[in-house]
């Protein structure tokens, strides 16, 4: 009853083209970032900034970055993880070798740039390499980021052990300190980058990238060039990617080595993205929370009901119902959760008279 | 120098052998139904760890009761899982004799299984045989398994939502195997020889080192390779499996039963993760780090091509010596130049090597020509 746009008539093409057309999702969508922002820094405790909302949100970016190349570009690529690495270590570097700088955004700039740099050069064999082809050449970047990174020394300031921590950080002299500090700034440029990505996909470079993905030598004749919309693909996909790697780096850890971003980072975010939906960034927030949530729900479980269990069988445990709920997932809605979330909104709108 | 140049040489194309084998498992699936199978790895495990606690002896007495309650609670909710499907499917065609026979043959199978199962949690020690054959079956209800919870719901789903199902499976398969035979490091004992054994002594001084085990390997590698060839291309089963790799549509309706077939090729590449476990598990024990042998073969698989088999078996061969020579010789040379925290460059090495041969060839060397029509 209430989600009706009947009567909204739009007399421009301003108000046409919106992101929300709809005036109902747009009250809903700013009730849901003033919440984020107002609501949430007044009751929410440390346990649930570090463990819960912070990881949440850095993968949700990354998921959108991943997206971009699996569900706008139809490009599948397994190497995530590398390049969160390299977004991480870019920005620790400048943050080190630049100490007079010390602005979070600058370095998160920078490491994402330079993802995006890496992203470029990975993403040539695209133009010739295609389907679980690319997938598995894609993990050639991983291993090589991995190595790069565990072995140049130059790269972690010749610490010993190779893990390298950060600390004193700051944003235009705004003291990142407490876990809310670092929930807001993150919330910020997710909420940037967010609105970055949904107008790069619905404009005509989100189009072309979607005319690659549907069938790319249609496209090719049609006139749009394969080399330049699939590099604009990789390069903005591992921006992103770069952008949040550096973010997990610095402000989810503090202190990491290479093997964060190893290869199971980027199964975990590919995971995101099939469970949120293919193409949809709707879809990147909720995979994302999804794959947050359910590991420490797992964890949880048992203690509910008063079952002790040993940390190795739990920790089997949940690798098998992990499993199995990624093939029920995919056994029952395929196009993943945005698809539920847009069935539903289909439900709303025709109840309560469905004919 | 030319000796040591052999002997890596020769050491790595007995592992090549053994990377050729986890990649024929994938191969097998890829031909026959599209999915490109990631739990490949993980069925390796399954299979070894099953063997290694069906054969060996046991140190630890005390099995955790725990973990025998949820171990058996999850292997009799997959058992009346499968068993519920069949049913089904038995009152649905009515229940001839072929079908009685079928469902006979699966309750003989399901409880031999579950025997096996509650039997080797008080004893362990078979023989090395017995317990092959066992895992073999426990492969095969596996591949049934498989095929009825997953894959046949998800017919005519694009293939990374299947790859994506898969990677659940390789999940849910890694817990299952540690939750029911805990996760230890075990031994397969094959009895394989341990002395290495030095060749061409007269031409090289010193001799070329060879690990008689790996040679063994090798042997059981390329005799599964034969026989494999022998089922594709000259049994009636083998020829429906290529019609079925040609065409699913038309193999259907000129008569294949294609979820049998893919029951047939999962069981397949089960029997071939059983050798590739069976092997890898006698040369380095059995333990988690084995799944990951999978990420070992993908490199095989796109530098061979997806779909043939031989370029699974020449794949395997150029990158098993590739990384082996790039991490001796090739190695120091970047340690010195670069300055590096050690070498370890053969885990990316590989996939280098496989990216370089397909900006030639982007169907592998020995894939089915990529013809694109609009």
């Amino acid at each position: 009853m209430l989600y009706r746009e009947a009567g909204q008539f739009k007399t421009t093409y301003v108000a046409d083209q919106q992101i929300f057309p709809i005036l109902q999702d747009r009250i809903f969508v700013l009730a849901v970032i003033v919440a984020a922002f107002l609501a949430v820094p007044m009751f929410a405790s440390p346990y649930l900034y570090t463990e819960i909302l912070i990881p949440f949100l850095i993968l949700s970016l990354a998921a959108i970055g991943l997206n971009i190349l699996v569900g706008y570009c139809g490009q599948v690529s397994l190497g995530t993880g590398g390049f969160m690495a390299v977004g991480a270590y870019a920005a620790y570097n400048l943050w080190l070798r630049v100490p007079e700088l010390n602005n979070l955004i600058v370095v998160f700039l920078f490491g994402g740039l330079m993802a995006a740099a890496v992203g470029i050069l990975f993403g040539i064999p695209s133009l010739r390499i295609k389907g679980f082809y690319l997938a598995v050449a894609t993990l050639a970047s991983q291993f090589f980021l991995d190595w790069l990174f565990a072995r140049v020394k130059w790269l972690t300031n010749y610490t010993p052990s190779g893990s390298v921590a950060v600390g004193n950080l700051s944003v235009f002299g705004w003291k990142i300190e407490t876990p809310a500090d670092r929930y807001l700034l993150i919330l910020g440029l997710v909420v940037v980058a967010t609105v970055v990505a949904k107008n790069l996909v619905r404009g005509h470079i989100g189009r072309s990238w979607m005319a690659i993905r549907d069938m790319d030598i249609a496209a090719e004749i049609v006139g749009f060039r394969p080399l330049r919309t699939k590099l604009t693909a990789f390069a903005v996909s591992s921006f992103f990617i770069g952008v949040a790697g550096a973010m997990w780096a610095f402000l989810r850890l503090g202190a990491w080595e290479p093997l964060a971003f190893d290869i199971n980072r980027s199964f975990q975010i590919l995971f995101m993205v099939i469970i949120g939906g293919l193409g949809s960034l709707l879809g990147s927030f909720l995979g994302a929370a999804f794959i947050v949530l359910m590991p420490i729900l797992l964890n949880q479980l048992p203690g509910w009901f008063g079952i002790r269990m040993s940390t190795a069988l739990l920790s089997h445990l949940e690798f098998m119902v992990f499993g199995a709920m990624i093939v029920f997932f995919l056994i029952v809605e395929p196009h993943g959760l945005a698809r539920l979330w847009a069935v539903a909104k289909e439900k709303l709108r025709l109840w309560p008279f469905p004919h | 120098m030319l000796g040591a140049f052999l002997e890596t040489l020769i050491g790595g194309l007995l592992t090549g052998v053994l990377y050729s084998l986890v990649a024929l498992g994938f191969v097998l699936i890829f031909k026959a139904s599209g999915v490109f199978n990631f739990a490949q790895g993980a069925m390796v495990l399954f299979a070894a760890l099953t063997i290694a606690r069906l054969s060996g002896e046991i140190d630890n007495k005390e099995v955790h009761l725990a973990n025998f309650v949820v171990a058996a609670a999850i292997l009799g909710l997959a058992v009346a899982l499968i068993g519920w499907y069949a049913w089904r499917e038995f009152v649905a065609r009515g229940g001839g004799p072929d079908e009685r026979r079928k469902m006979q043959i699966l309750a003989a199978v399901g409880a031999l299984v579950g025997g096996i199962a509650a039997y080797s949690y008080g004893k362990g020690a078979w023989p090395i045989w017995l317990a092959i054959a066992a895992t073999a079956a426990i492969m095969g209800l596996l591949a049934y398994a498989i095929e009825r919870l997953v894959l046949r719901h998800l017919v005519n789903q694009e293939g990374i939502i299947l790859f994506m199902a898969t990677l659940g499976i390789a999940n849910f398969l890694d817990g299952f195997g540690q939750t029911l035979w805990g996760s230890d490091i075990y031994k397969i004992n094959l009895g394989l020889p341990k002395d290495p054994i030095f060749l061409f002594e007269a031409v090289f001084p010193g001799g070329l080192l060879v690990d008689p085990g790996e040679l063994v390997a090798a042997a059981i590698a390329a005799g599964l390779v034969v026989v494999l060839a022998i089922f594709f291309q000259k049994t009636r089963v083998g020829r429906a499996l290529r019609a079925v790799a040609d065409d699913h549509a038309a193999a259907q309706s000129v008569g294949i039963p294609l979820n049998t077939i893919w029951l047939i090729v999962w069981t397949v590449s089960g029997l071939v993760a059983l050798a590739a476990g069976l092997i890898w598990g006698a040369k380095l024990g059995v333990q988690f780090s084995i799944s990951l042998i999978a990420l070992k073969a993908l490199p095989v698989l796109i530098l061979g091509g997806f779909t043939s088999v031989p370029g699974a078996i020449v794949g395997g061969l150029i990158i098993g010596a590739g990384e082996k020579l790039s991490e001796v010789f090739l190695a120091p040379i970047l340690v010195k130049a670069f300055d590096l925290a050690g070498g370890g460059i053969e885990n990316w090495f590989a996939y280098m090597l496989a990216l370089v041969f397909l900006l030639f060839r982007p169907q592998g060397l020995f894939g089915e020509r990529i013809i694109e029509r609009v």
